[in-house]
């Protein structure tokens, strides 16, 4: 047992993970995690480089792993937002890549050492276009760890950029926890590509080498990189194929957690660091008799739609808590579809929910008991 | 040199052909001359990586059997500065627009020349934004008219030249779409270079600069070109007069400074790592 910091499990979960270039710009509160790998990358042969801004770094970890090395940076608001642009190259090039972004309180500067999830949208949605999108998030810093390890898996199985979202509270809290040995420098072989195997479309990622002579663009283009003609349907086609297979392997990449909802009157729904709050109020409401559990959410997107949608028929109502003034309560509303009311709870000044706030909801709730008739989710 | 109609093929995907560039265009002129550089300096088209930026010269690399990537408007550098670290093996190539490398990519381009990485920038300059129909570019002469300068330029332009050079390149030169041996003595001098070069090369747009200028046609503009330059080397025997107000043409810094993939290499070294560059 060690006690580690949040920023220090994502830098180890990326080298399990594979992380062998890393390329950033500092900001608060994600600064610790390119400090670490600014000592540590040179070390292992992998590269360490420090941009002038969040668009290169990001253009830069696209640009290695075309390279041939598996690439990541870290950044919260301010340059989350700047990368948008490269996060819809990646998607469009299906280059893999992981991005982290530890959410502080926006918009704009906001308060860099304050937590917040108001990027929840922003990474979905944040690049302009249409494109399959993998969002994970973390509640502990055992899942920073594990989150980050598994970010580097999909984005290289999916070819996507995987985004991990963290927050200021968990990017510099440390926790006891028993974390892997941190393994050595890995020697890549390039895998024997099969004649003809386009670079594009359902086809594993292969770098730049030798054999390849692939050409690379943000145009919509079809599985072979060709950009001439009227290609829209199939580079749509691309699009829709890395979307099906999100779908099809649902029920590995849509991770969750299920506390005491067998019996739940009342459901609480939270991820991040918000979950915490909610798994001491579970405990809290439990002890004074009121029947409630807590569905975290660990995949963010795909949104958990088939999970949520279980659940919703079988509670009285859901609650969600959010730092932000509304945003999972979208999808969720919409996954729910009627089936039972969801009641929000958002704040986005920089503090945390308490359990307590968390719990005297439930309470009002349960008093007035709305039952399925109140389908707007106000109280 | 060998003139056209010698064999560059090997070096060209002829599938994306034909290129999008308008008859009279500049850019073909310097597509050929790289190509004209890879042949005289026999490179491996699998060890060549050649990178755009986003404008009509950006769609560069489409037209090289290379491994390519067309990237983002003004951040192309900061690709293939990722692309080189990750294999130095390639010999990267990258083409930029003024716009492209002069105004939304101002940034990366003089970071890419302050650290020195082995990286061959060829900057088409051809004054204005050819992609995007004609608008005001950061080069664009004083009094000269654009799509967003109807009534005439009142910015002074960048000078290529001098930015690269402040900024730390360390293989500069400058020449024009007229200049046809220059072109690939240049080009290929920077690849040869290890570390950042840059070549920039004054180029034709006819279909918007010619036109919104009344200057005429592509030849009309290579004489123009030719009477807005003289050749530095060429100095001591001008008067300030024949000077005045045009641009220097040659090679105004070869030197050699340590390079970024290299001194890379040797911090890795030092604290016990392995990283070939
Ligand atoms: C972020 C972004 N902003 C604007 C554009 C639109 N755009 C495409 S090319 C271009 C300018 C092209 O001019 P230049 O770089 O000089 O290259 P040229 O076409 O003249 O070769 C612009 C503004 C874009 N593609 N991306
Ligand atoms: S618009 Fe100008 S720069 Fe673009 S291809 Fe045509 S002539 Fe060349």
């Amino acid at each position: 047992m060690k006690l580690v910091q949040g920023n220090e499990a994502a830098v180890m979960g990326a080298l399990a993970g594979g992380l062998d270039f890393y390329a950033g710009y500092p900001i608060t509160p994600a600064t610790e995690i390119m400090e670490q790998l600014s000592r540590i990358l040179p070390s292992r042969g992998g590269v360490f480089i420090q941009m002038e801004d969040e668009l290169a770094a990001l253009g830069a970890v696209i640009g290695a792993a075309w390279g041939g090395m598996r690439a990541m940076t870290a950044t919260s608001g301010p340059g989350f937002s700047l990368m948008q642009e490269h996060i819809g190259y990646a998607a469009m090039t299906q280059t893999p890549c992981v991005v982290i972004d530890s959410q502080r309180i926006g918009p704009s500067t906001g308060q860099p050492t304050m937590p917040a999830q108001g990027d929840v949208m922003q990474a979905r949605w944040g690049s302009h276009g249409d494109r399959a999108a993998l969002v994970l998030t973390a509640s502990s810093v055992k899942d920073v760890f594990d989150m980050t390890r598994q970010a580097f898996i999909w984005a290289q199985d999916y070819r996507l950029p995987v985004i991990v979202l963290l927050d200021a509270v968990l990017s510099h809290m440390r926790e006891n926890v028993e974390l892997p040995p941190v393994p050595g420098p890995m020697t890549r072989q390039n895998a024997q590509i099969p004649e003809n195997q386009p670079p594009f479309g359902s086809h594993p990622f292969q770098p730049f080498s030798d054999s390849t002579r692939t050409i690379v663009s943000g145009l919509s283009h079809d599985e072979d990189g060709m950009t001439q003609g009227s290609i829209g349907h199939q580079a749509e086609q691309i699009i829709r194929n890395q979307m099906a297979d999100l779908d099809r392997d649902y029920s590995q990449i849509v991770q969750y957690r299920r506390y005491q909802l067998d019996d739940a009157k009342w459901a609480i729904v939270a991820y991040g660091i918000t979950a915490r709050a909610a798994r001491a109020a579970v405990h809290l409401l439990r002890e004074s008799g009121i029947r409630v559990g807590l569905l975290e959410l660990m995949t963010l997107w795909p949104f958990p739609e088939k999970t949520v949608q279980e659940m919703a028929h079988v509670v009285h109502g859901l609650l969600i808590p959010e730092l932000n003034l509304g945003q999972i309560v979208l999808p969720l509303k919409a996954a729910v579809c009627g089936l039972t009311p969801v009641f929000f709870m958002g704040r986005a000044d920089g503090e945390l929910f308490q359990p307590e706030e968390i719990a005297e909801r439930i309470v009002r709730l349960d008093q007035k008991d709305v039952g399925v008739s109140t389908l707007i989710g106000r109280d | 040199m060998p003139r056209i109609g010698e064999d560059l093929t090997s070096y060209l995907r002829e599938g994306m052909m034909p290129t999008v560039w308008c008859p009279g265009c500049g850019h073909g002129n310097i597509f050929r001359a790289i190509a004209e550089s890879f042949r005289q300096l026999n490179l491996d088209p699998s060890r060549i990586a050649v990178l755009g930026g986003i404008g009509c010269s950006g769609r560069t690399p489409f037209y090289f059997n290379t491994n390519a990537m067309h990237t983002t408007h003004g951040r192309v550098l900061a690709f293939a500065t990722g692309l080189k670290l990750a294999n130095p093996r390639l010999t990267v190539i990258v083409a930029m627009g003024d716009g492209d490398a002069l105004a939304i990519g101002a940034g990366h381009f003089v970071h890419a020349a302050r650290r020195n990485i082995d990286v061959t920038a060829i900057l088409y300059n051809n004054s204005i934004y050819g992609m995007t129909g004609g608008q005001e570019a950061p080069s664009t002469p004083l009094a000269f008219r654009s799509t967003t300068s109807p009534f005439g330029n009142i910015e002074p332009a960048f000078d290529t030249v001098e930015l690269a050079m402040a900024a730390g390149a360390t293989y500069v030169a400058r020449t024009t779409t007229f200049d046809f041996d220059d072109m690939p003595r240049y080009i290929s001098e920077a690849i040869l270079h290890p570390g950042f070069s840059v070549v920039e090369i004054l180029s034709q747009c006819p279909t918007y600069f010619g036109r919104l200028n009344q200057l005429g046609d592509a030849p009309e503009l290579l004489k123009y070109e030719r009477s807005q330059t003289f050749l530095a080397e060429n100095t001591p025997l001008l008067t300030k007069a024949e000077m005045v107000g045009k641009r220097p043409l040659g090679v105004f810094r070869n030197e050699i400074r340590p390079e970024y993939t290299k001194e890379y290499a040797k911090l890795c070294q030092a604290h016990g790592g392995t990283y070939h560059a």
